[in-house]
């Protein structure tokens, strides 16, 4: 397999726990939200469905319970950030951490284990194609998040929700004023939002990688928020953000076999460096982010 | 219907009774209660005590969708409207239904009554008077039987005034009863046909505007008689102190709006008043002039204070020069909220001797901050008193003060009486007046005509970032300066 063909085949299913965990926080953080406890949502997701496929759950029950935990941590941020107010960035950091830590505790006497993963689903006709081919072979998971980024694209653009949603957060002021129950709308964002980090784990340590490593979410959690601002809160830049920063995690990997006499320390710091230039190119543009930004976004509001 | 924050009872036990096809009128001075009320009957807040009827029925108001559920729609004095999505798409917020057939029905609305507006612009690129429209309409398509207008006057120029009365008169003659909250006299006797005043949380009159004169109305509403209006003689004038020359400027905001070929000339012992609608260039020309927004040092001559090219000048630098400003966000811009009086007067009175040896001399701080407090009547309790805890105009007093001790050459005011009792107003003005009678250059942008017909000399109009040639206050018509408000008077396209 050749270089090329193993980056396209590769790149989607490296980027769906990114993109599962963007996707959530672009829908939160449009609605005026910021949860920086991402990463912890996903390390406990990310846990709770390895166990369930390890004692043989299998990969369904998996996710569903790897969701449930997202929304739990979810409700705890939005009882304190949005019920009491609080600091968003100091509650979504302890969220976060409180994650983590669960993570570790409970995966203790799991951790090196394997499983094994889900099979691949393959379109006919296209999966045949030379070079590109890799890229038509795909797990249902992937194939679903394709899906849920494209209802998410359609829901900001056409639909009455992601224009409450949009209202919400950009003057949650005059979105009260007119009717809308702001807080209500916020929480249920911010489960949704908990809910995808909760997938994007359970992806992360039962299907791209199925093993338990203490850890082994690695800044993913981060990346993903990253990549929503990279993005300007548009879906269809941060579908590209997550493909590019997949494509550039399995080039740096490709360059690793094919000896290139580069340490590989550095190909493996390449998708981070990729993506905080670009990330930087993209911010310098004041009026992209004024266009695009989230007026409200991590204000704490009460009527 | 009584509602009290914490020690301040901002509606005491007020009655009140609207008619159908009535225009009623709610006069009050500002923090008499008026936006209290309203939002008590828009739902936006719950009463301690009092009950509303609706229909004769009694009912509870405990959300703005219930309030409108029942019928009463209402006009925010500050739009409630997002900037980032379209005329059609705000009001698909509220009205359900496709775009196109709202787009229809807006456009339908708009002709009936008067209310043009393109469904398929976005908000932040309309003008106040255009947003103002798409707020009414957007009650309108609730089919409302109340609709409440806070201060709906206060934003738009003369002309438009007009028009937007002619839209309430046709509503009321459909069967729209309507509440019309102001403090302009004027307005209220040639619109309302019922009056009811505030002051002070308690109704102090209910009556019919057009059977009183403006002189008893305003004794309601303030409790004594209006303080004269005071006319400045005209004075011979000095140097030029400020200058602007065809300035152009495009910021960096996508929102915002450029200004193009600016001139302008401020002489010693003069006022110039800047008039214009808001959002029409007058935060960018404000933050040129103090220095917020810099020009390169190849542009320095842009603008020029005190015979210097300083566009490239930071606030600090041209403070140094004698320039001293008063910003139109009193809290965030004016003053710290959370820092007390004593400290903001260090902000910018800190070349007064309030430092030694770079550290605060903190009795000369208070020393000074004490004297400003009683030259300017600031009511309260002390030099530590926390800025945001005054109210707005006491705070405006204490800001005006801190900046004319500086004993500034030019002394350049953003919105002098914005939100301030017409006591406090009164002083105000008569500081600027008195400064102009020292011999400082005054500069003054406001919304409000008449202020700017009471103090200034001249007078030019800031439209779409164009500036008119200058006015002489004393023999220019308003409807001159109206024209120059909306673009009517020969502004470049």
């Amino acid at each position: 397999m050749s270089g090329l063909s193993f980056i396209l085949a590769g790149m989607l299913a490296a980027a769906t726990p990114f993109l599962l965990a963007a996707l959530g926080e672009l829908v939160v953080e449009r609605a005026g939200v910021l949860n920086l406890g991402i990463e912890g949502i996903m390390a406990l997701g990310a846990v709770l469905a390895f166990i369930v496929v390890y004692h043989g759950g299998g990969h369904v029950a998996a996710f569903g319970l790897a969701a449930l935990s997202g929304v739990v941590l979810a409700l705890v941020f939005g009882w304190l950030a949005l019920g009491l107010r609080a600091n968003q960035v100091a509650v979504g950091l302890a969220v976060g951490i409180l994650g983590q830590g669960l993570s570790s505790l409970i995966g203790n006497s799991y951790e090196s284990l394997t499983i094994t993963g889900i099979p691949k689903l393959a379109l006919p006709g296209l999966s045949a194609l030379p070079v590109v081919g890799g890229l038509f072979v795909q797990d249902a998971v992937v194939w679903l998040t394709l899906a849920a980024t494209a209802a998410i694209w359609a829901m900001f653009r056409f639909s009455r929700l992601g224009l409450i949603l949009r209202a919400v957060g950009e003057n949650p002021h005059a979105a009260r004023a007119i009717g809308y129950p702001v807080i209500r709308l916020r929480l249920w964002a911010v489960m949704f939002g908990g809910a995808m980090s909760g997938l994007a784990g359970a992806y992360a340590a039962t299907v791209y990688t199925p093993l338990w490593a203490d850890g082994m979410i690695a800044g993913r959690g981060w990346i993903a928020l990253a990549l929503v601002v990279f993005g300007t809160w548009l879906t269809g830049r941060i579908f590209f953000g997550a493909l590019l920063f997949g494509a550039v995690s399995l080039a740096s990997l490709v360059a690793q076999t094919e000896n290139w006499a580069v340490p590989s320390q550095l190909l493996s710091a390449l998708p981070y460096i990729v993506t905080i230039v670009v990330l930087g190119i993209i911010t310098s543009n004041k009026r992209l982010l004024k266009v695009n930004g989230v007026a409200s976004l991590g204000e704490p509001f009460g009527p | 219907m009584t509602k009290a924050y914490g020690q301040v009872v901002a509606n005491d036990a007020i009655d009140l009774t609207v008619g159908r096809n009535s225009i009623h009128a709610i006069l009050g001075e500002n923090g008499a209660g008026k936006s209290t009320l309203m939002k008590l009957i828009y739902g936006v807040e719950s009463p301690d005590a009092g009950e509303v009827l609706w229909d004769g029925q009694p009912v509870t108001l405990s959300s703005p969708a219930e309030a409108r559920r029942l019928g009463i729609g209402m006009v925010f004095q500050h739009f409630s409207l997002f900037e980032t999505l379209s005329v059609v798409e705000n009001i698909s917020l509220i009205v359900p239904g496709k775009k196109a057939d709202l787009a229809a029905r807006i456009r339908a609305l708009g002709q009936d009554f008067g209310l043009d507006v393109d469904p398929f612009a976005d908000v932040h690129s309309l003008s106040v008077g255009e947003r103002q429209r798409v707020e009414i309409i957007r009650c309108l398509m609730t089919e409302p039987k109340l609709l409440i207008l806070d201060e709906p006057t206060s934003v738009l120029p003369p002309q438009a005034v007009g028009l937007l009365f002619d839209t309430l008169r046709r509503l009321r003659d459909r069967g729209v009863s309507i509440l019309f909250i102001s403090h302009k006299l004027d307005e209220i006797q040639s619109l309302c046909d019922h009056a009811t005043i505030l002051r002070g949380g308690r109704v102090t009159g209910n009556v019919d505007p057009r059977q009183h004169d403006a002189h008893d109305l305003a004794r309601m509403m303030i409790g004594r008689d209006m303080p004269p209006p005071l006319h400045a003689d005209p004075l011979p004038v000095g140097d030029i102190r400020l200058e602007l020359s065809a300035l152009d400027h495009q910021p960096d905001d996508p929102f915002a709006l450029g200004l193009s070929g600016v001139n302008l000339r401020l002489h010693a012992g003069e006022i110039l008043g800047i008039a214009g609608i808001s959002g029409n260039g007058q935060g960018e020309l404000a933050r040129l002039i103090s220095g917020e927004t810099r020009l390169s040092p190849a542009r320095r001559d842009d603008i020029r204070l005190m015979g210097r090219g300083v566009a490239h000048l930071d606030p600090a630098a041209r403070r140094a020069l004698g320039f001293a400003f008063v910003p139109e966000e009193r809290l965030g811009r004016g003053a710290v909220p959370e820092m007390s009086l004593a400290d903001n007067s260090l902000l910018t009175a800190h070349p007064l001797g309030l430092l030694k040896r770079g550290l605060i001399d903190r009795r000369a701080e208070a020393t000074f901050t004490a004297a400003c407090i009683r030259d300017f009547d600031v009511r309260t309790s002390g030099p530590e008193a926390e800025a945001g805890a005054l109210s707005g105009g006491n705070l405006q007093k204490f800001i005006m003060g801190r900046e004319i001790l500086l004993k500034p050459q030019v002394l350049f005011v953003a919105q002098p009486t914005w939100g301030v009792d017409i006591g406090a107003a009164t002083a105000i003005r008569q500081r600027l007046v008195q400064m102009r009678n020292e011999g400082v250059a005054v500069l003054v942008i406001s919304e409000e005509l008449e202020e700017l017909f009471e103090i200034c000399d001249r007078i030019q109009v800031l439209h779409k970032g164009h500036l008119s040639p200058s006015l002489d206050a004393r023999t220019t018509k308003a409807e001159e300066i109206g024209r120059w408000m909306i673009g009517a008077a020969g502004v470049p396209a």
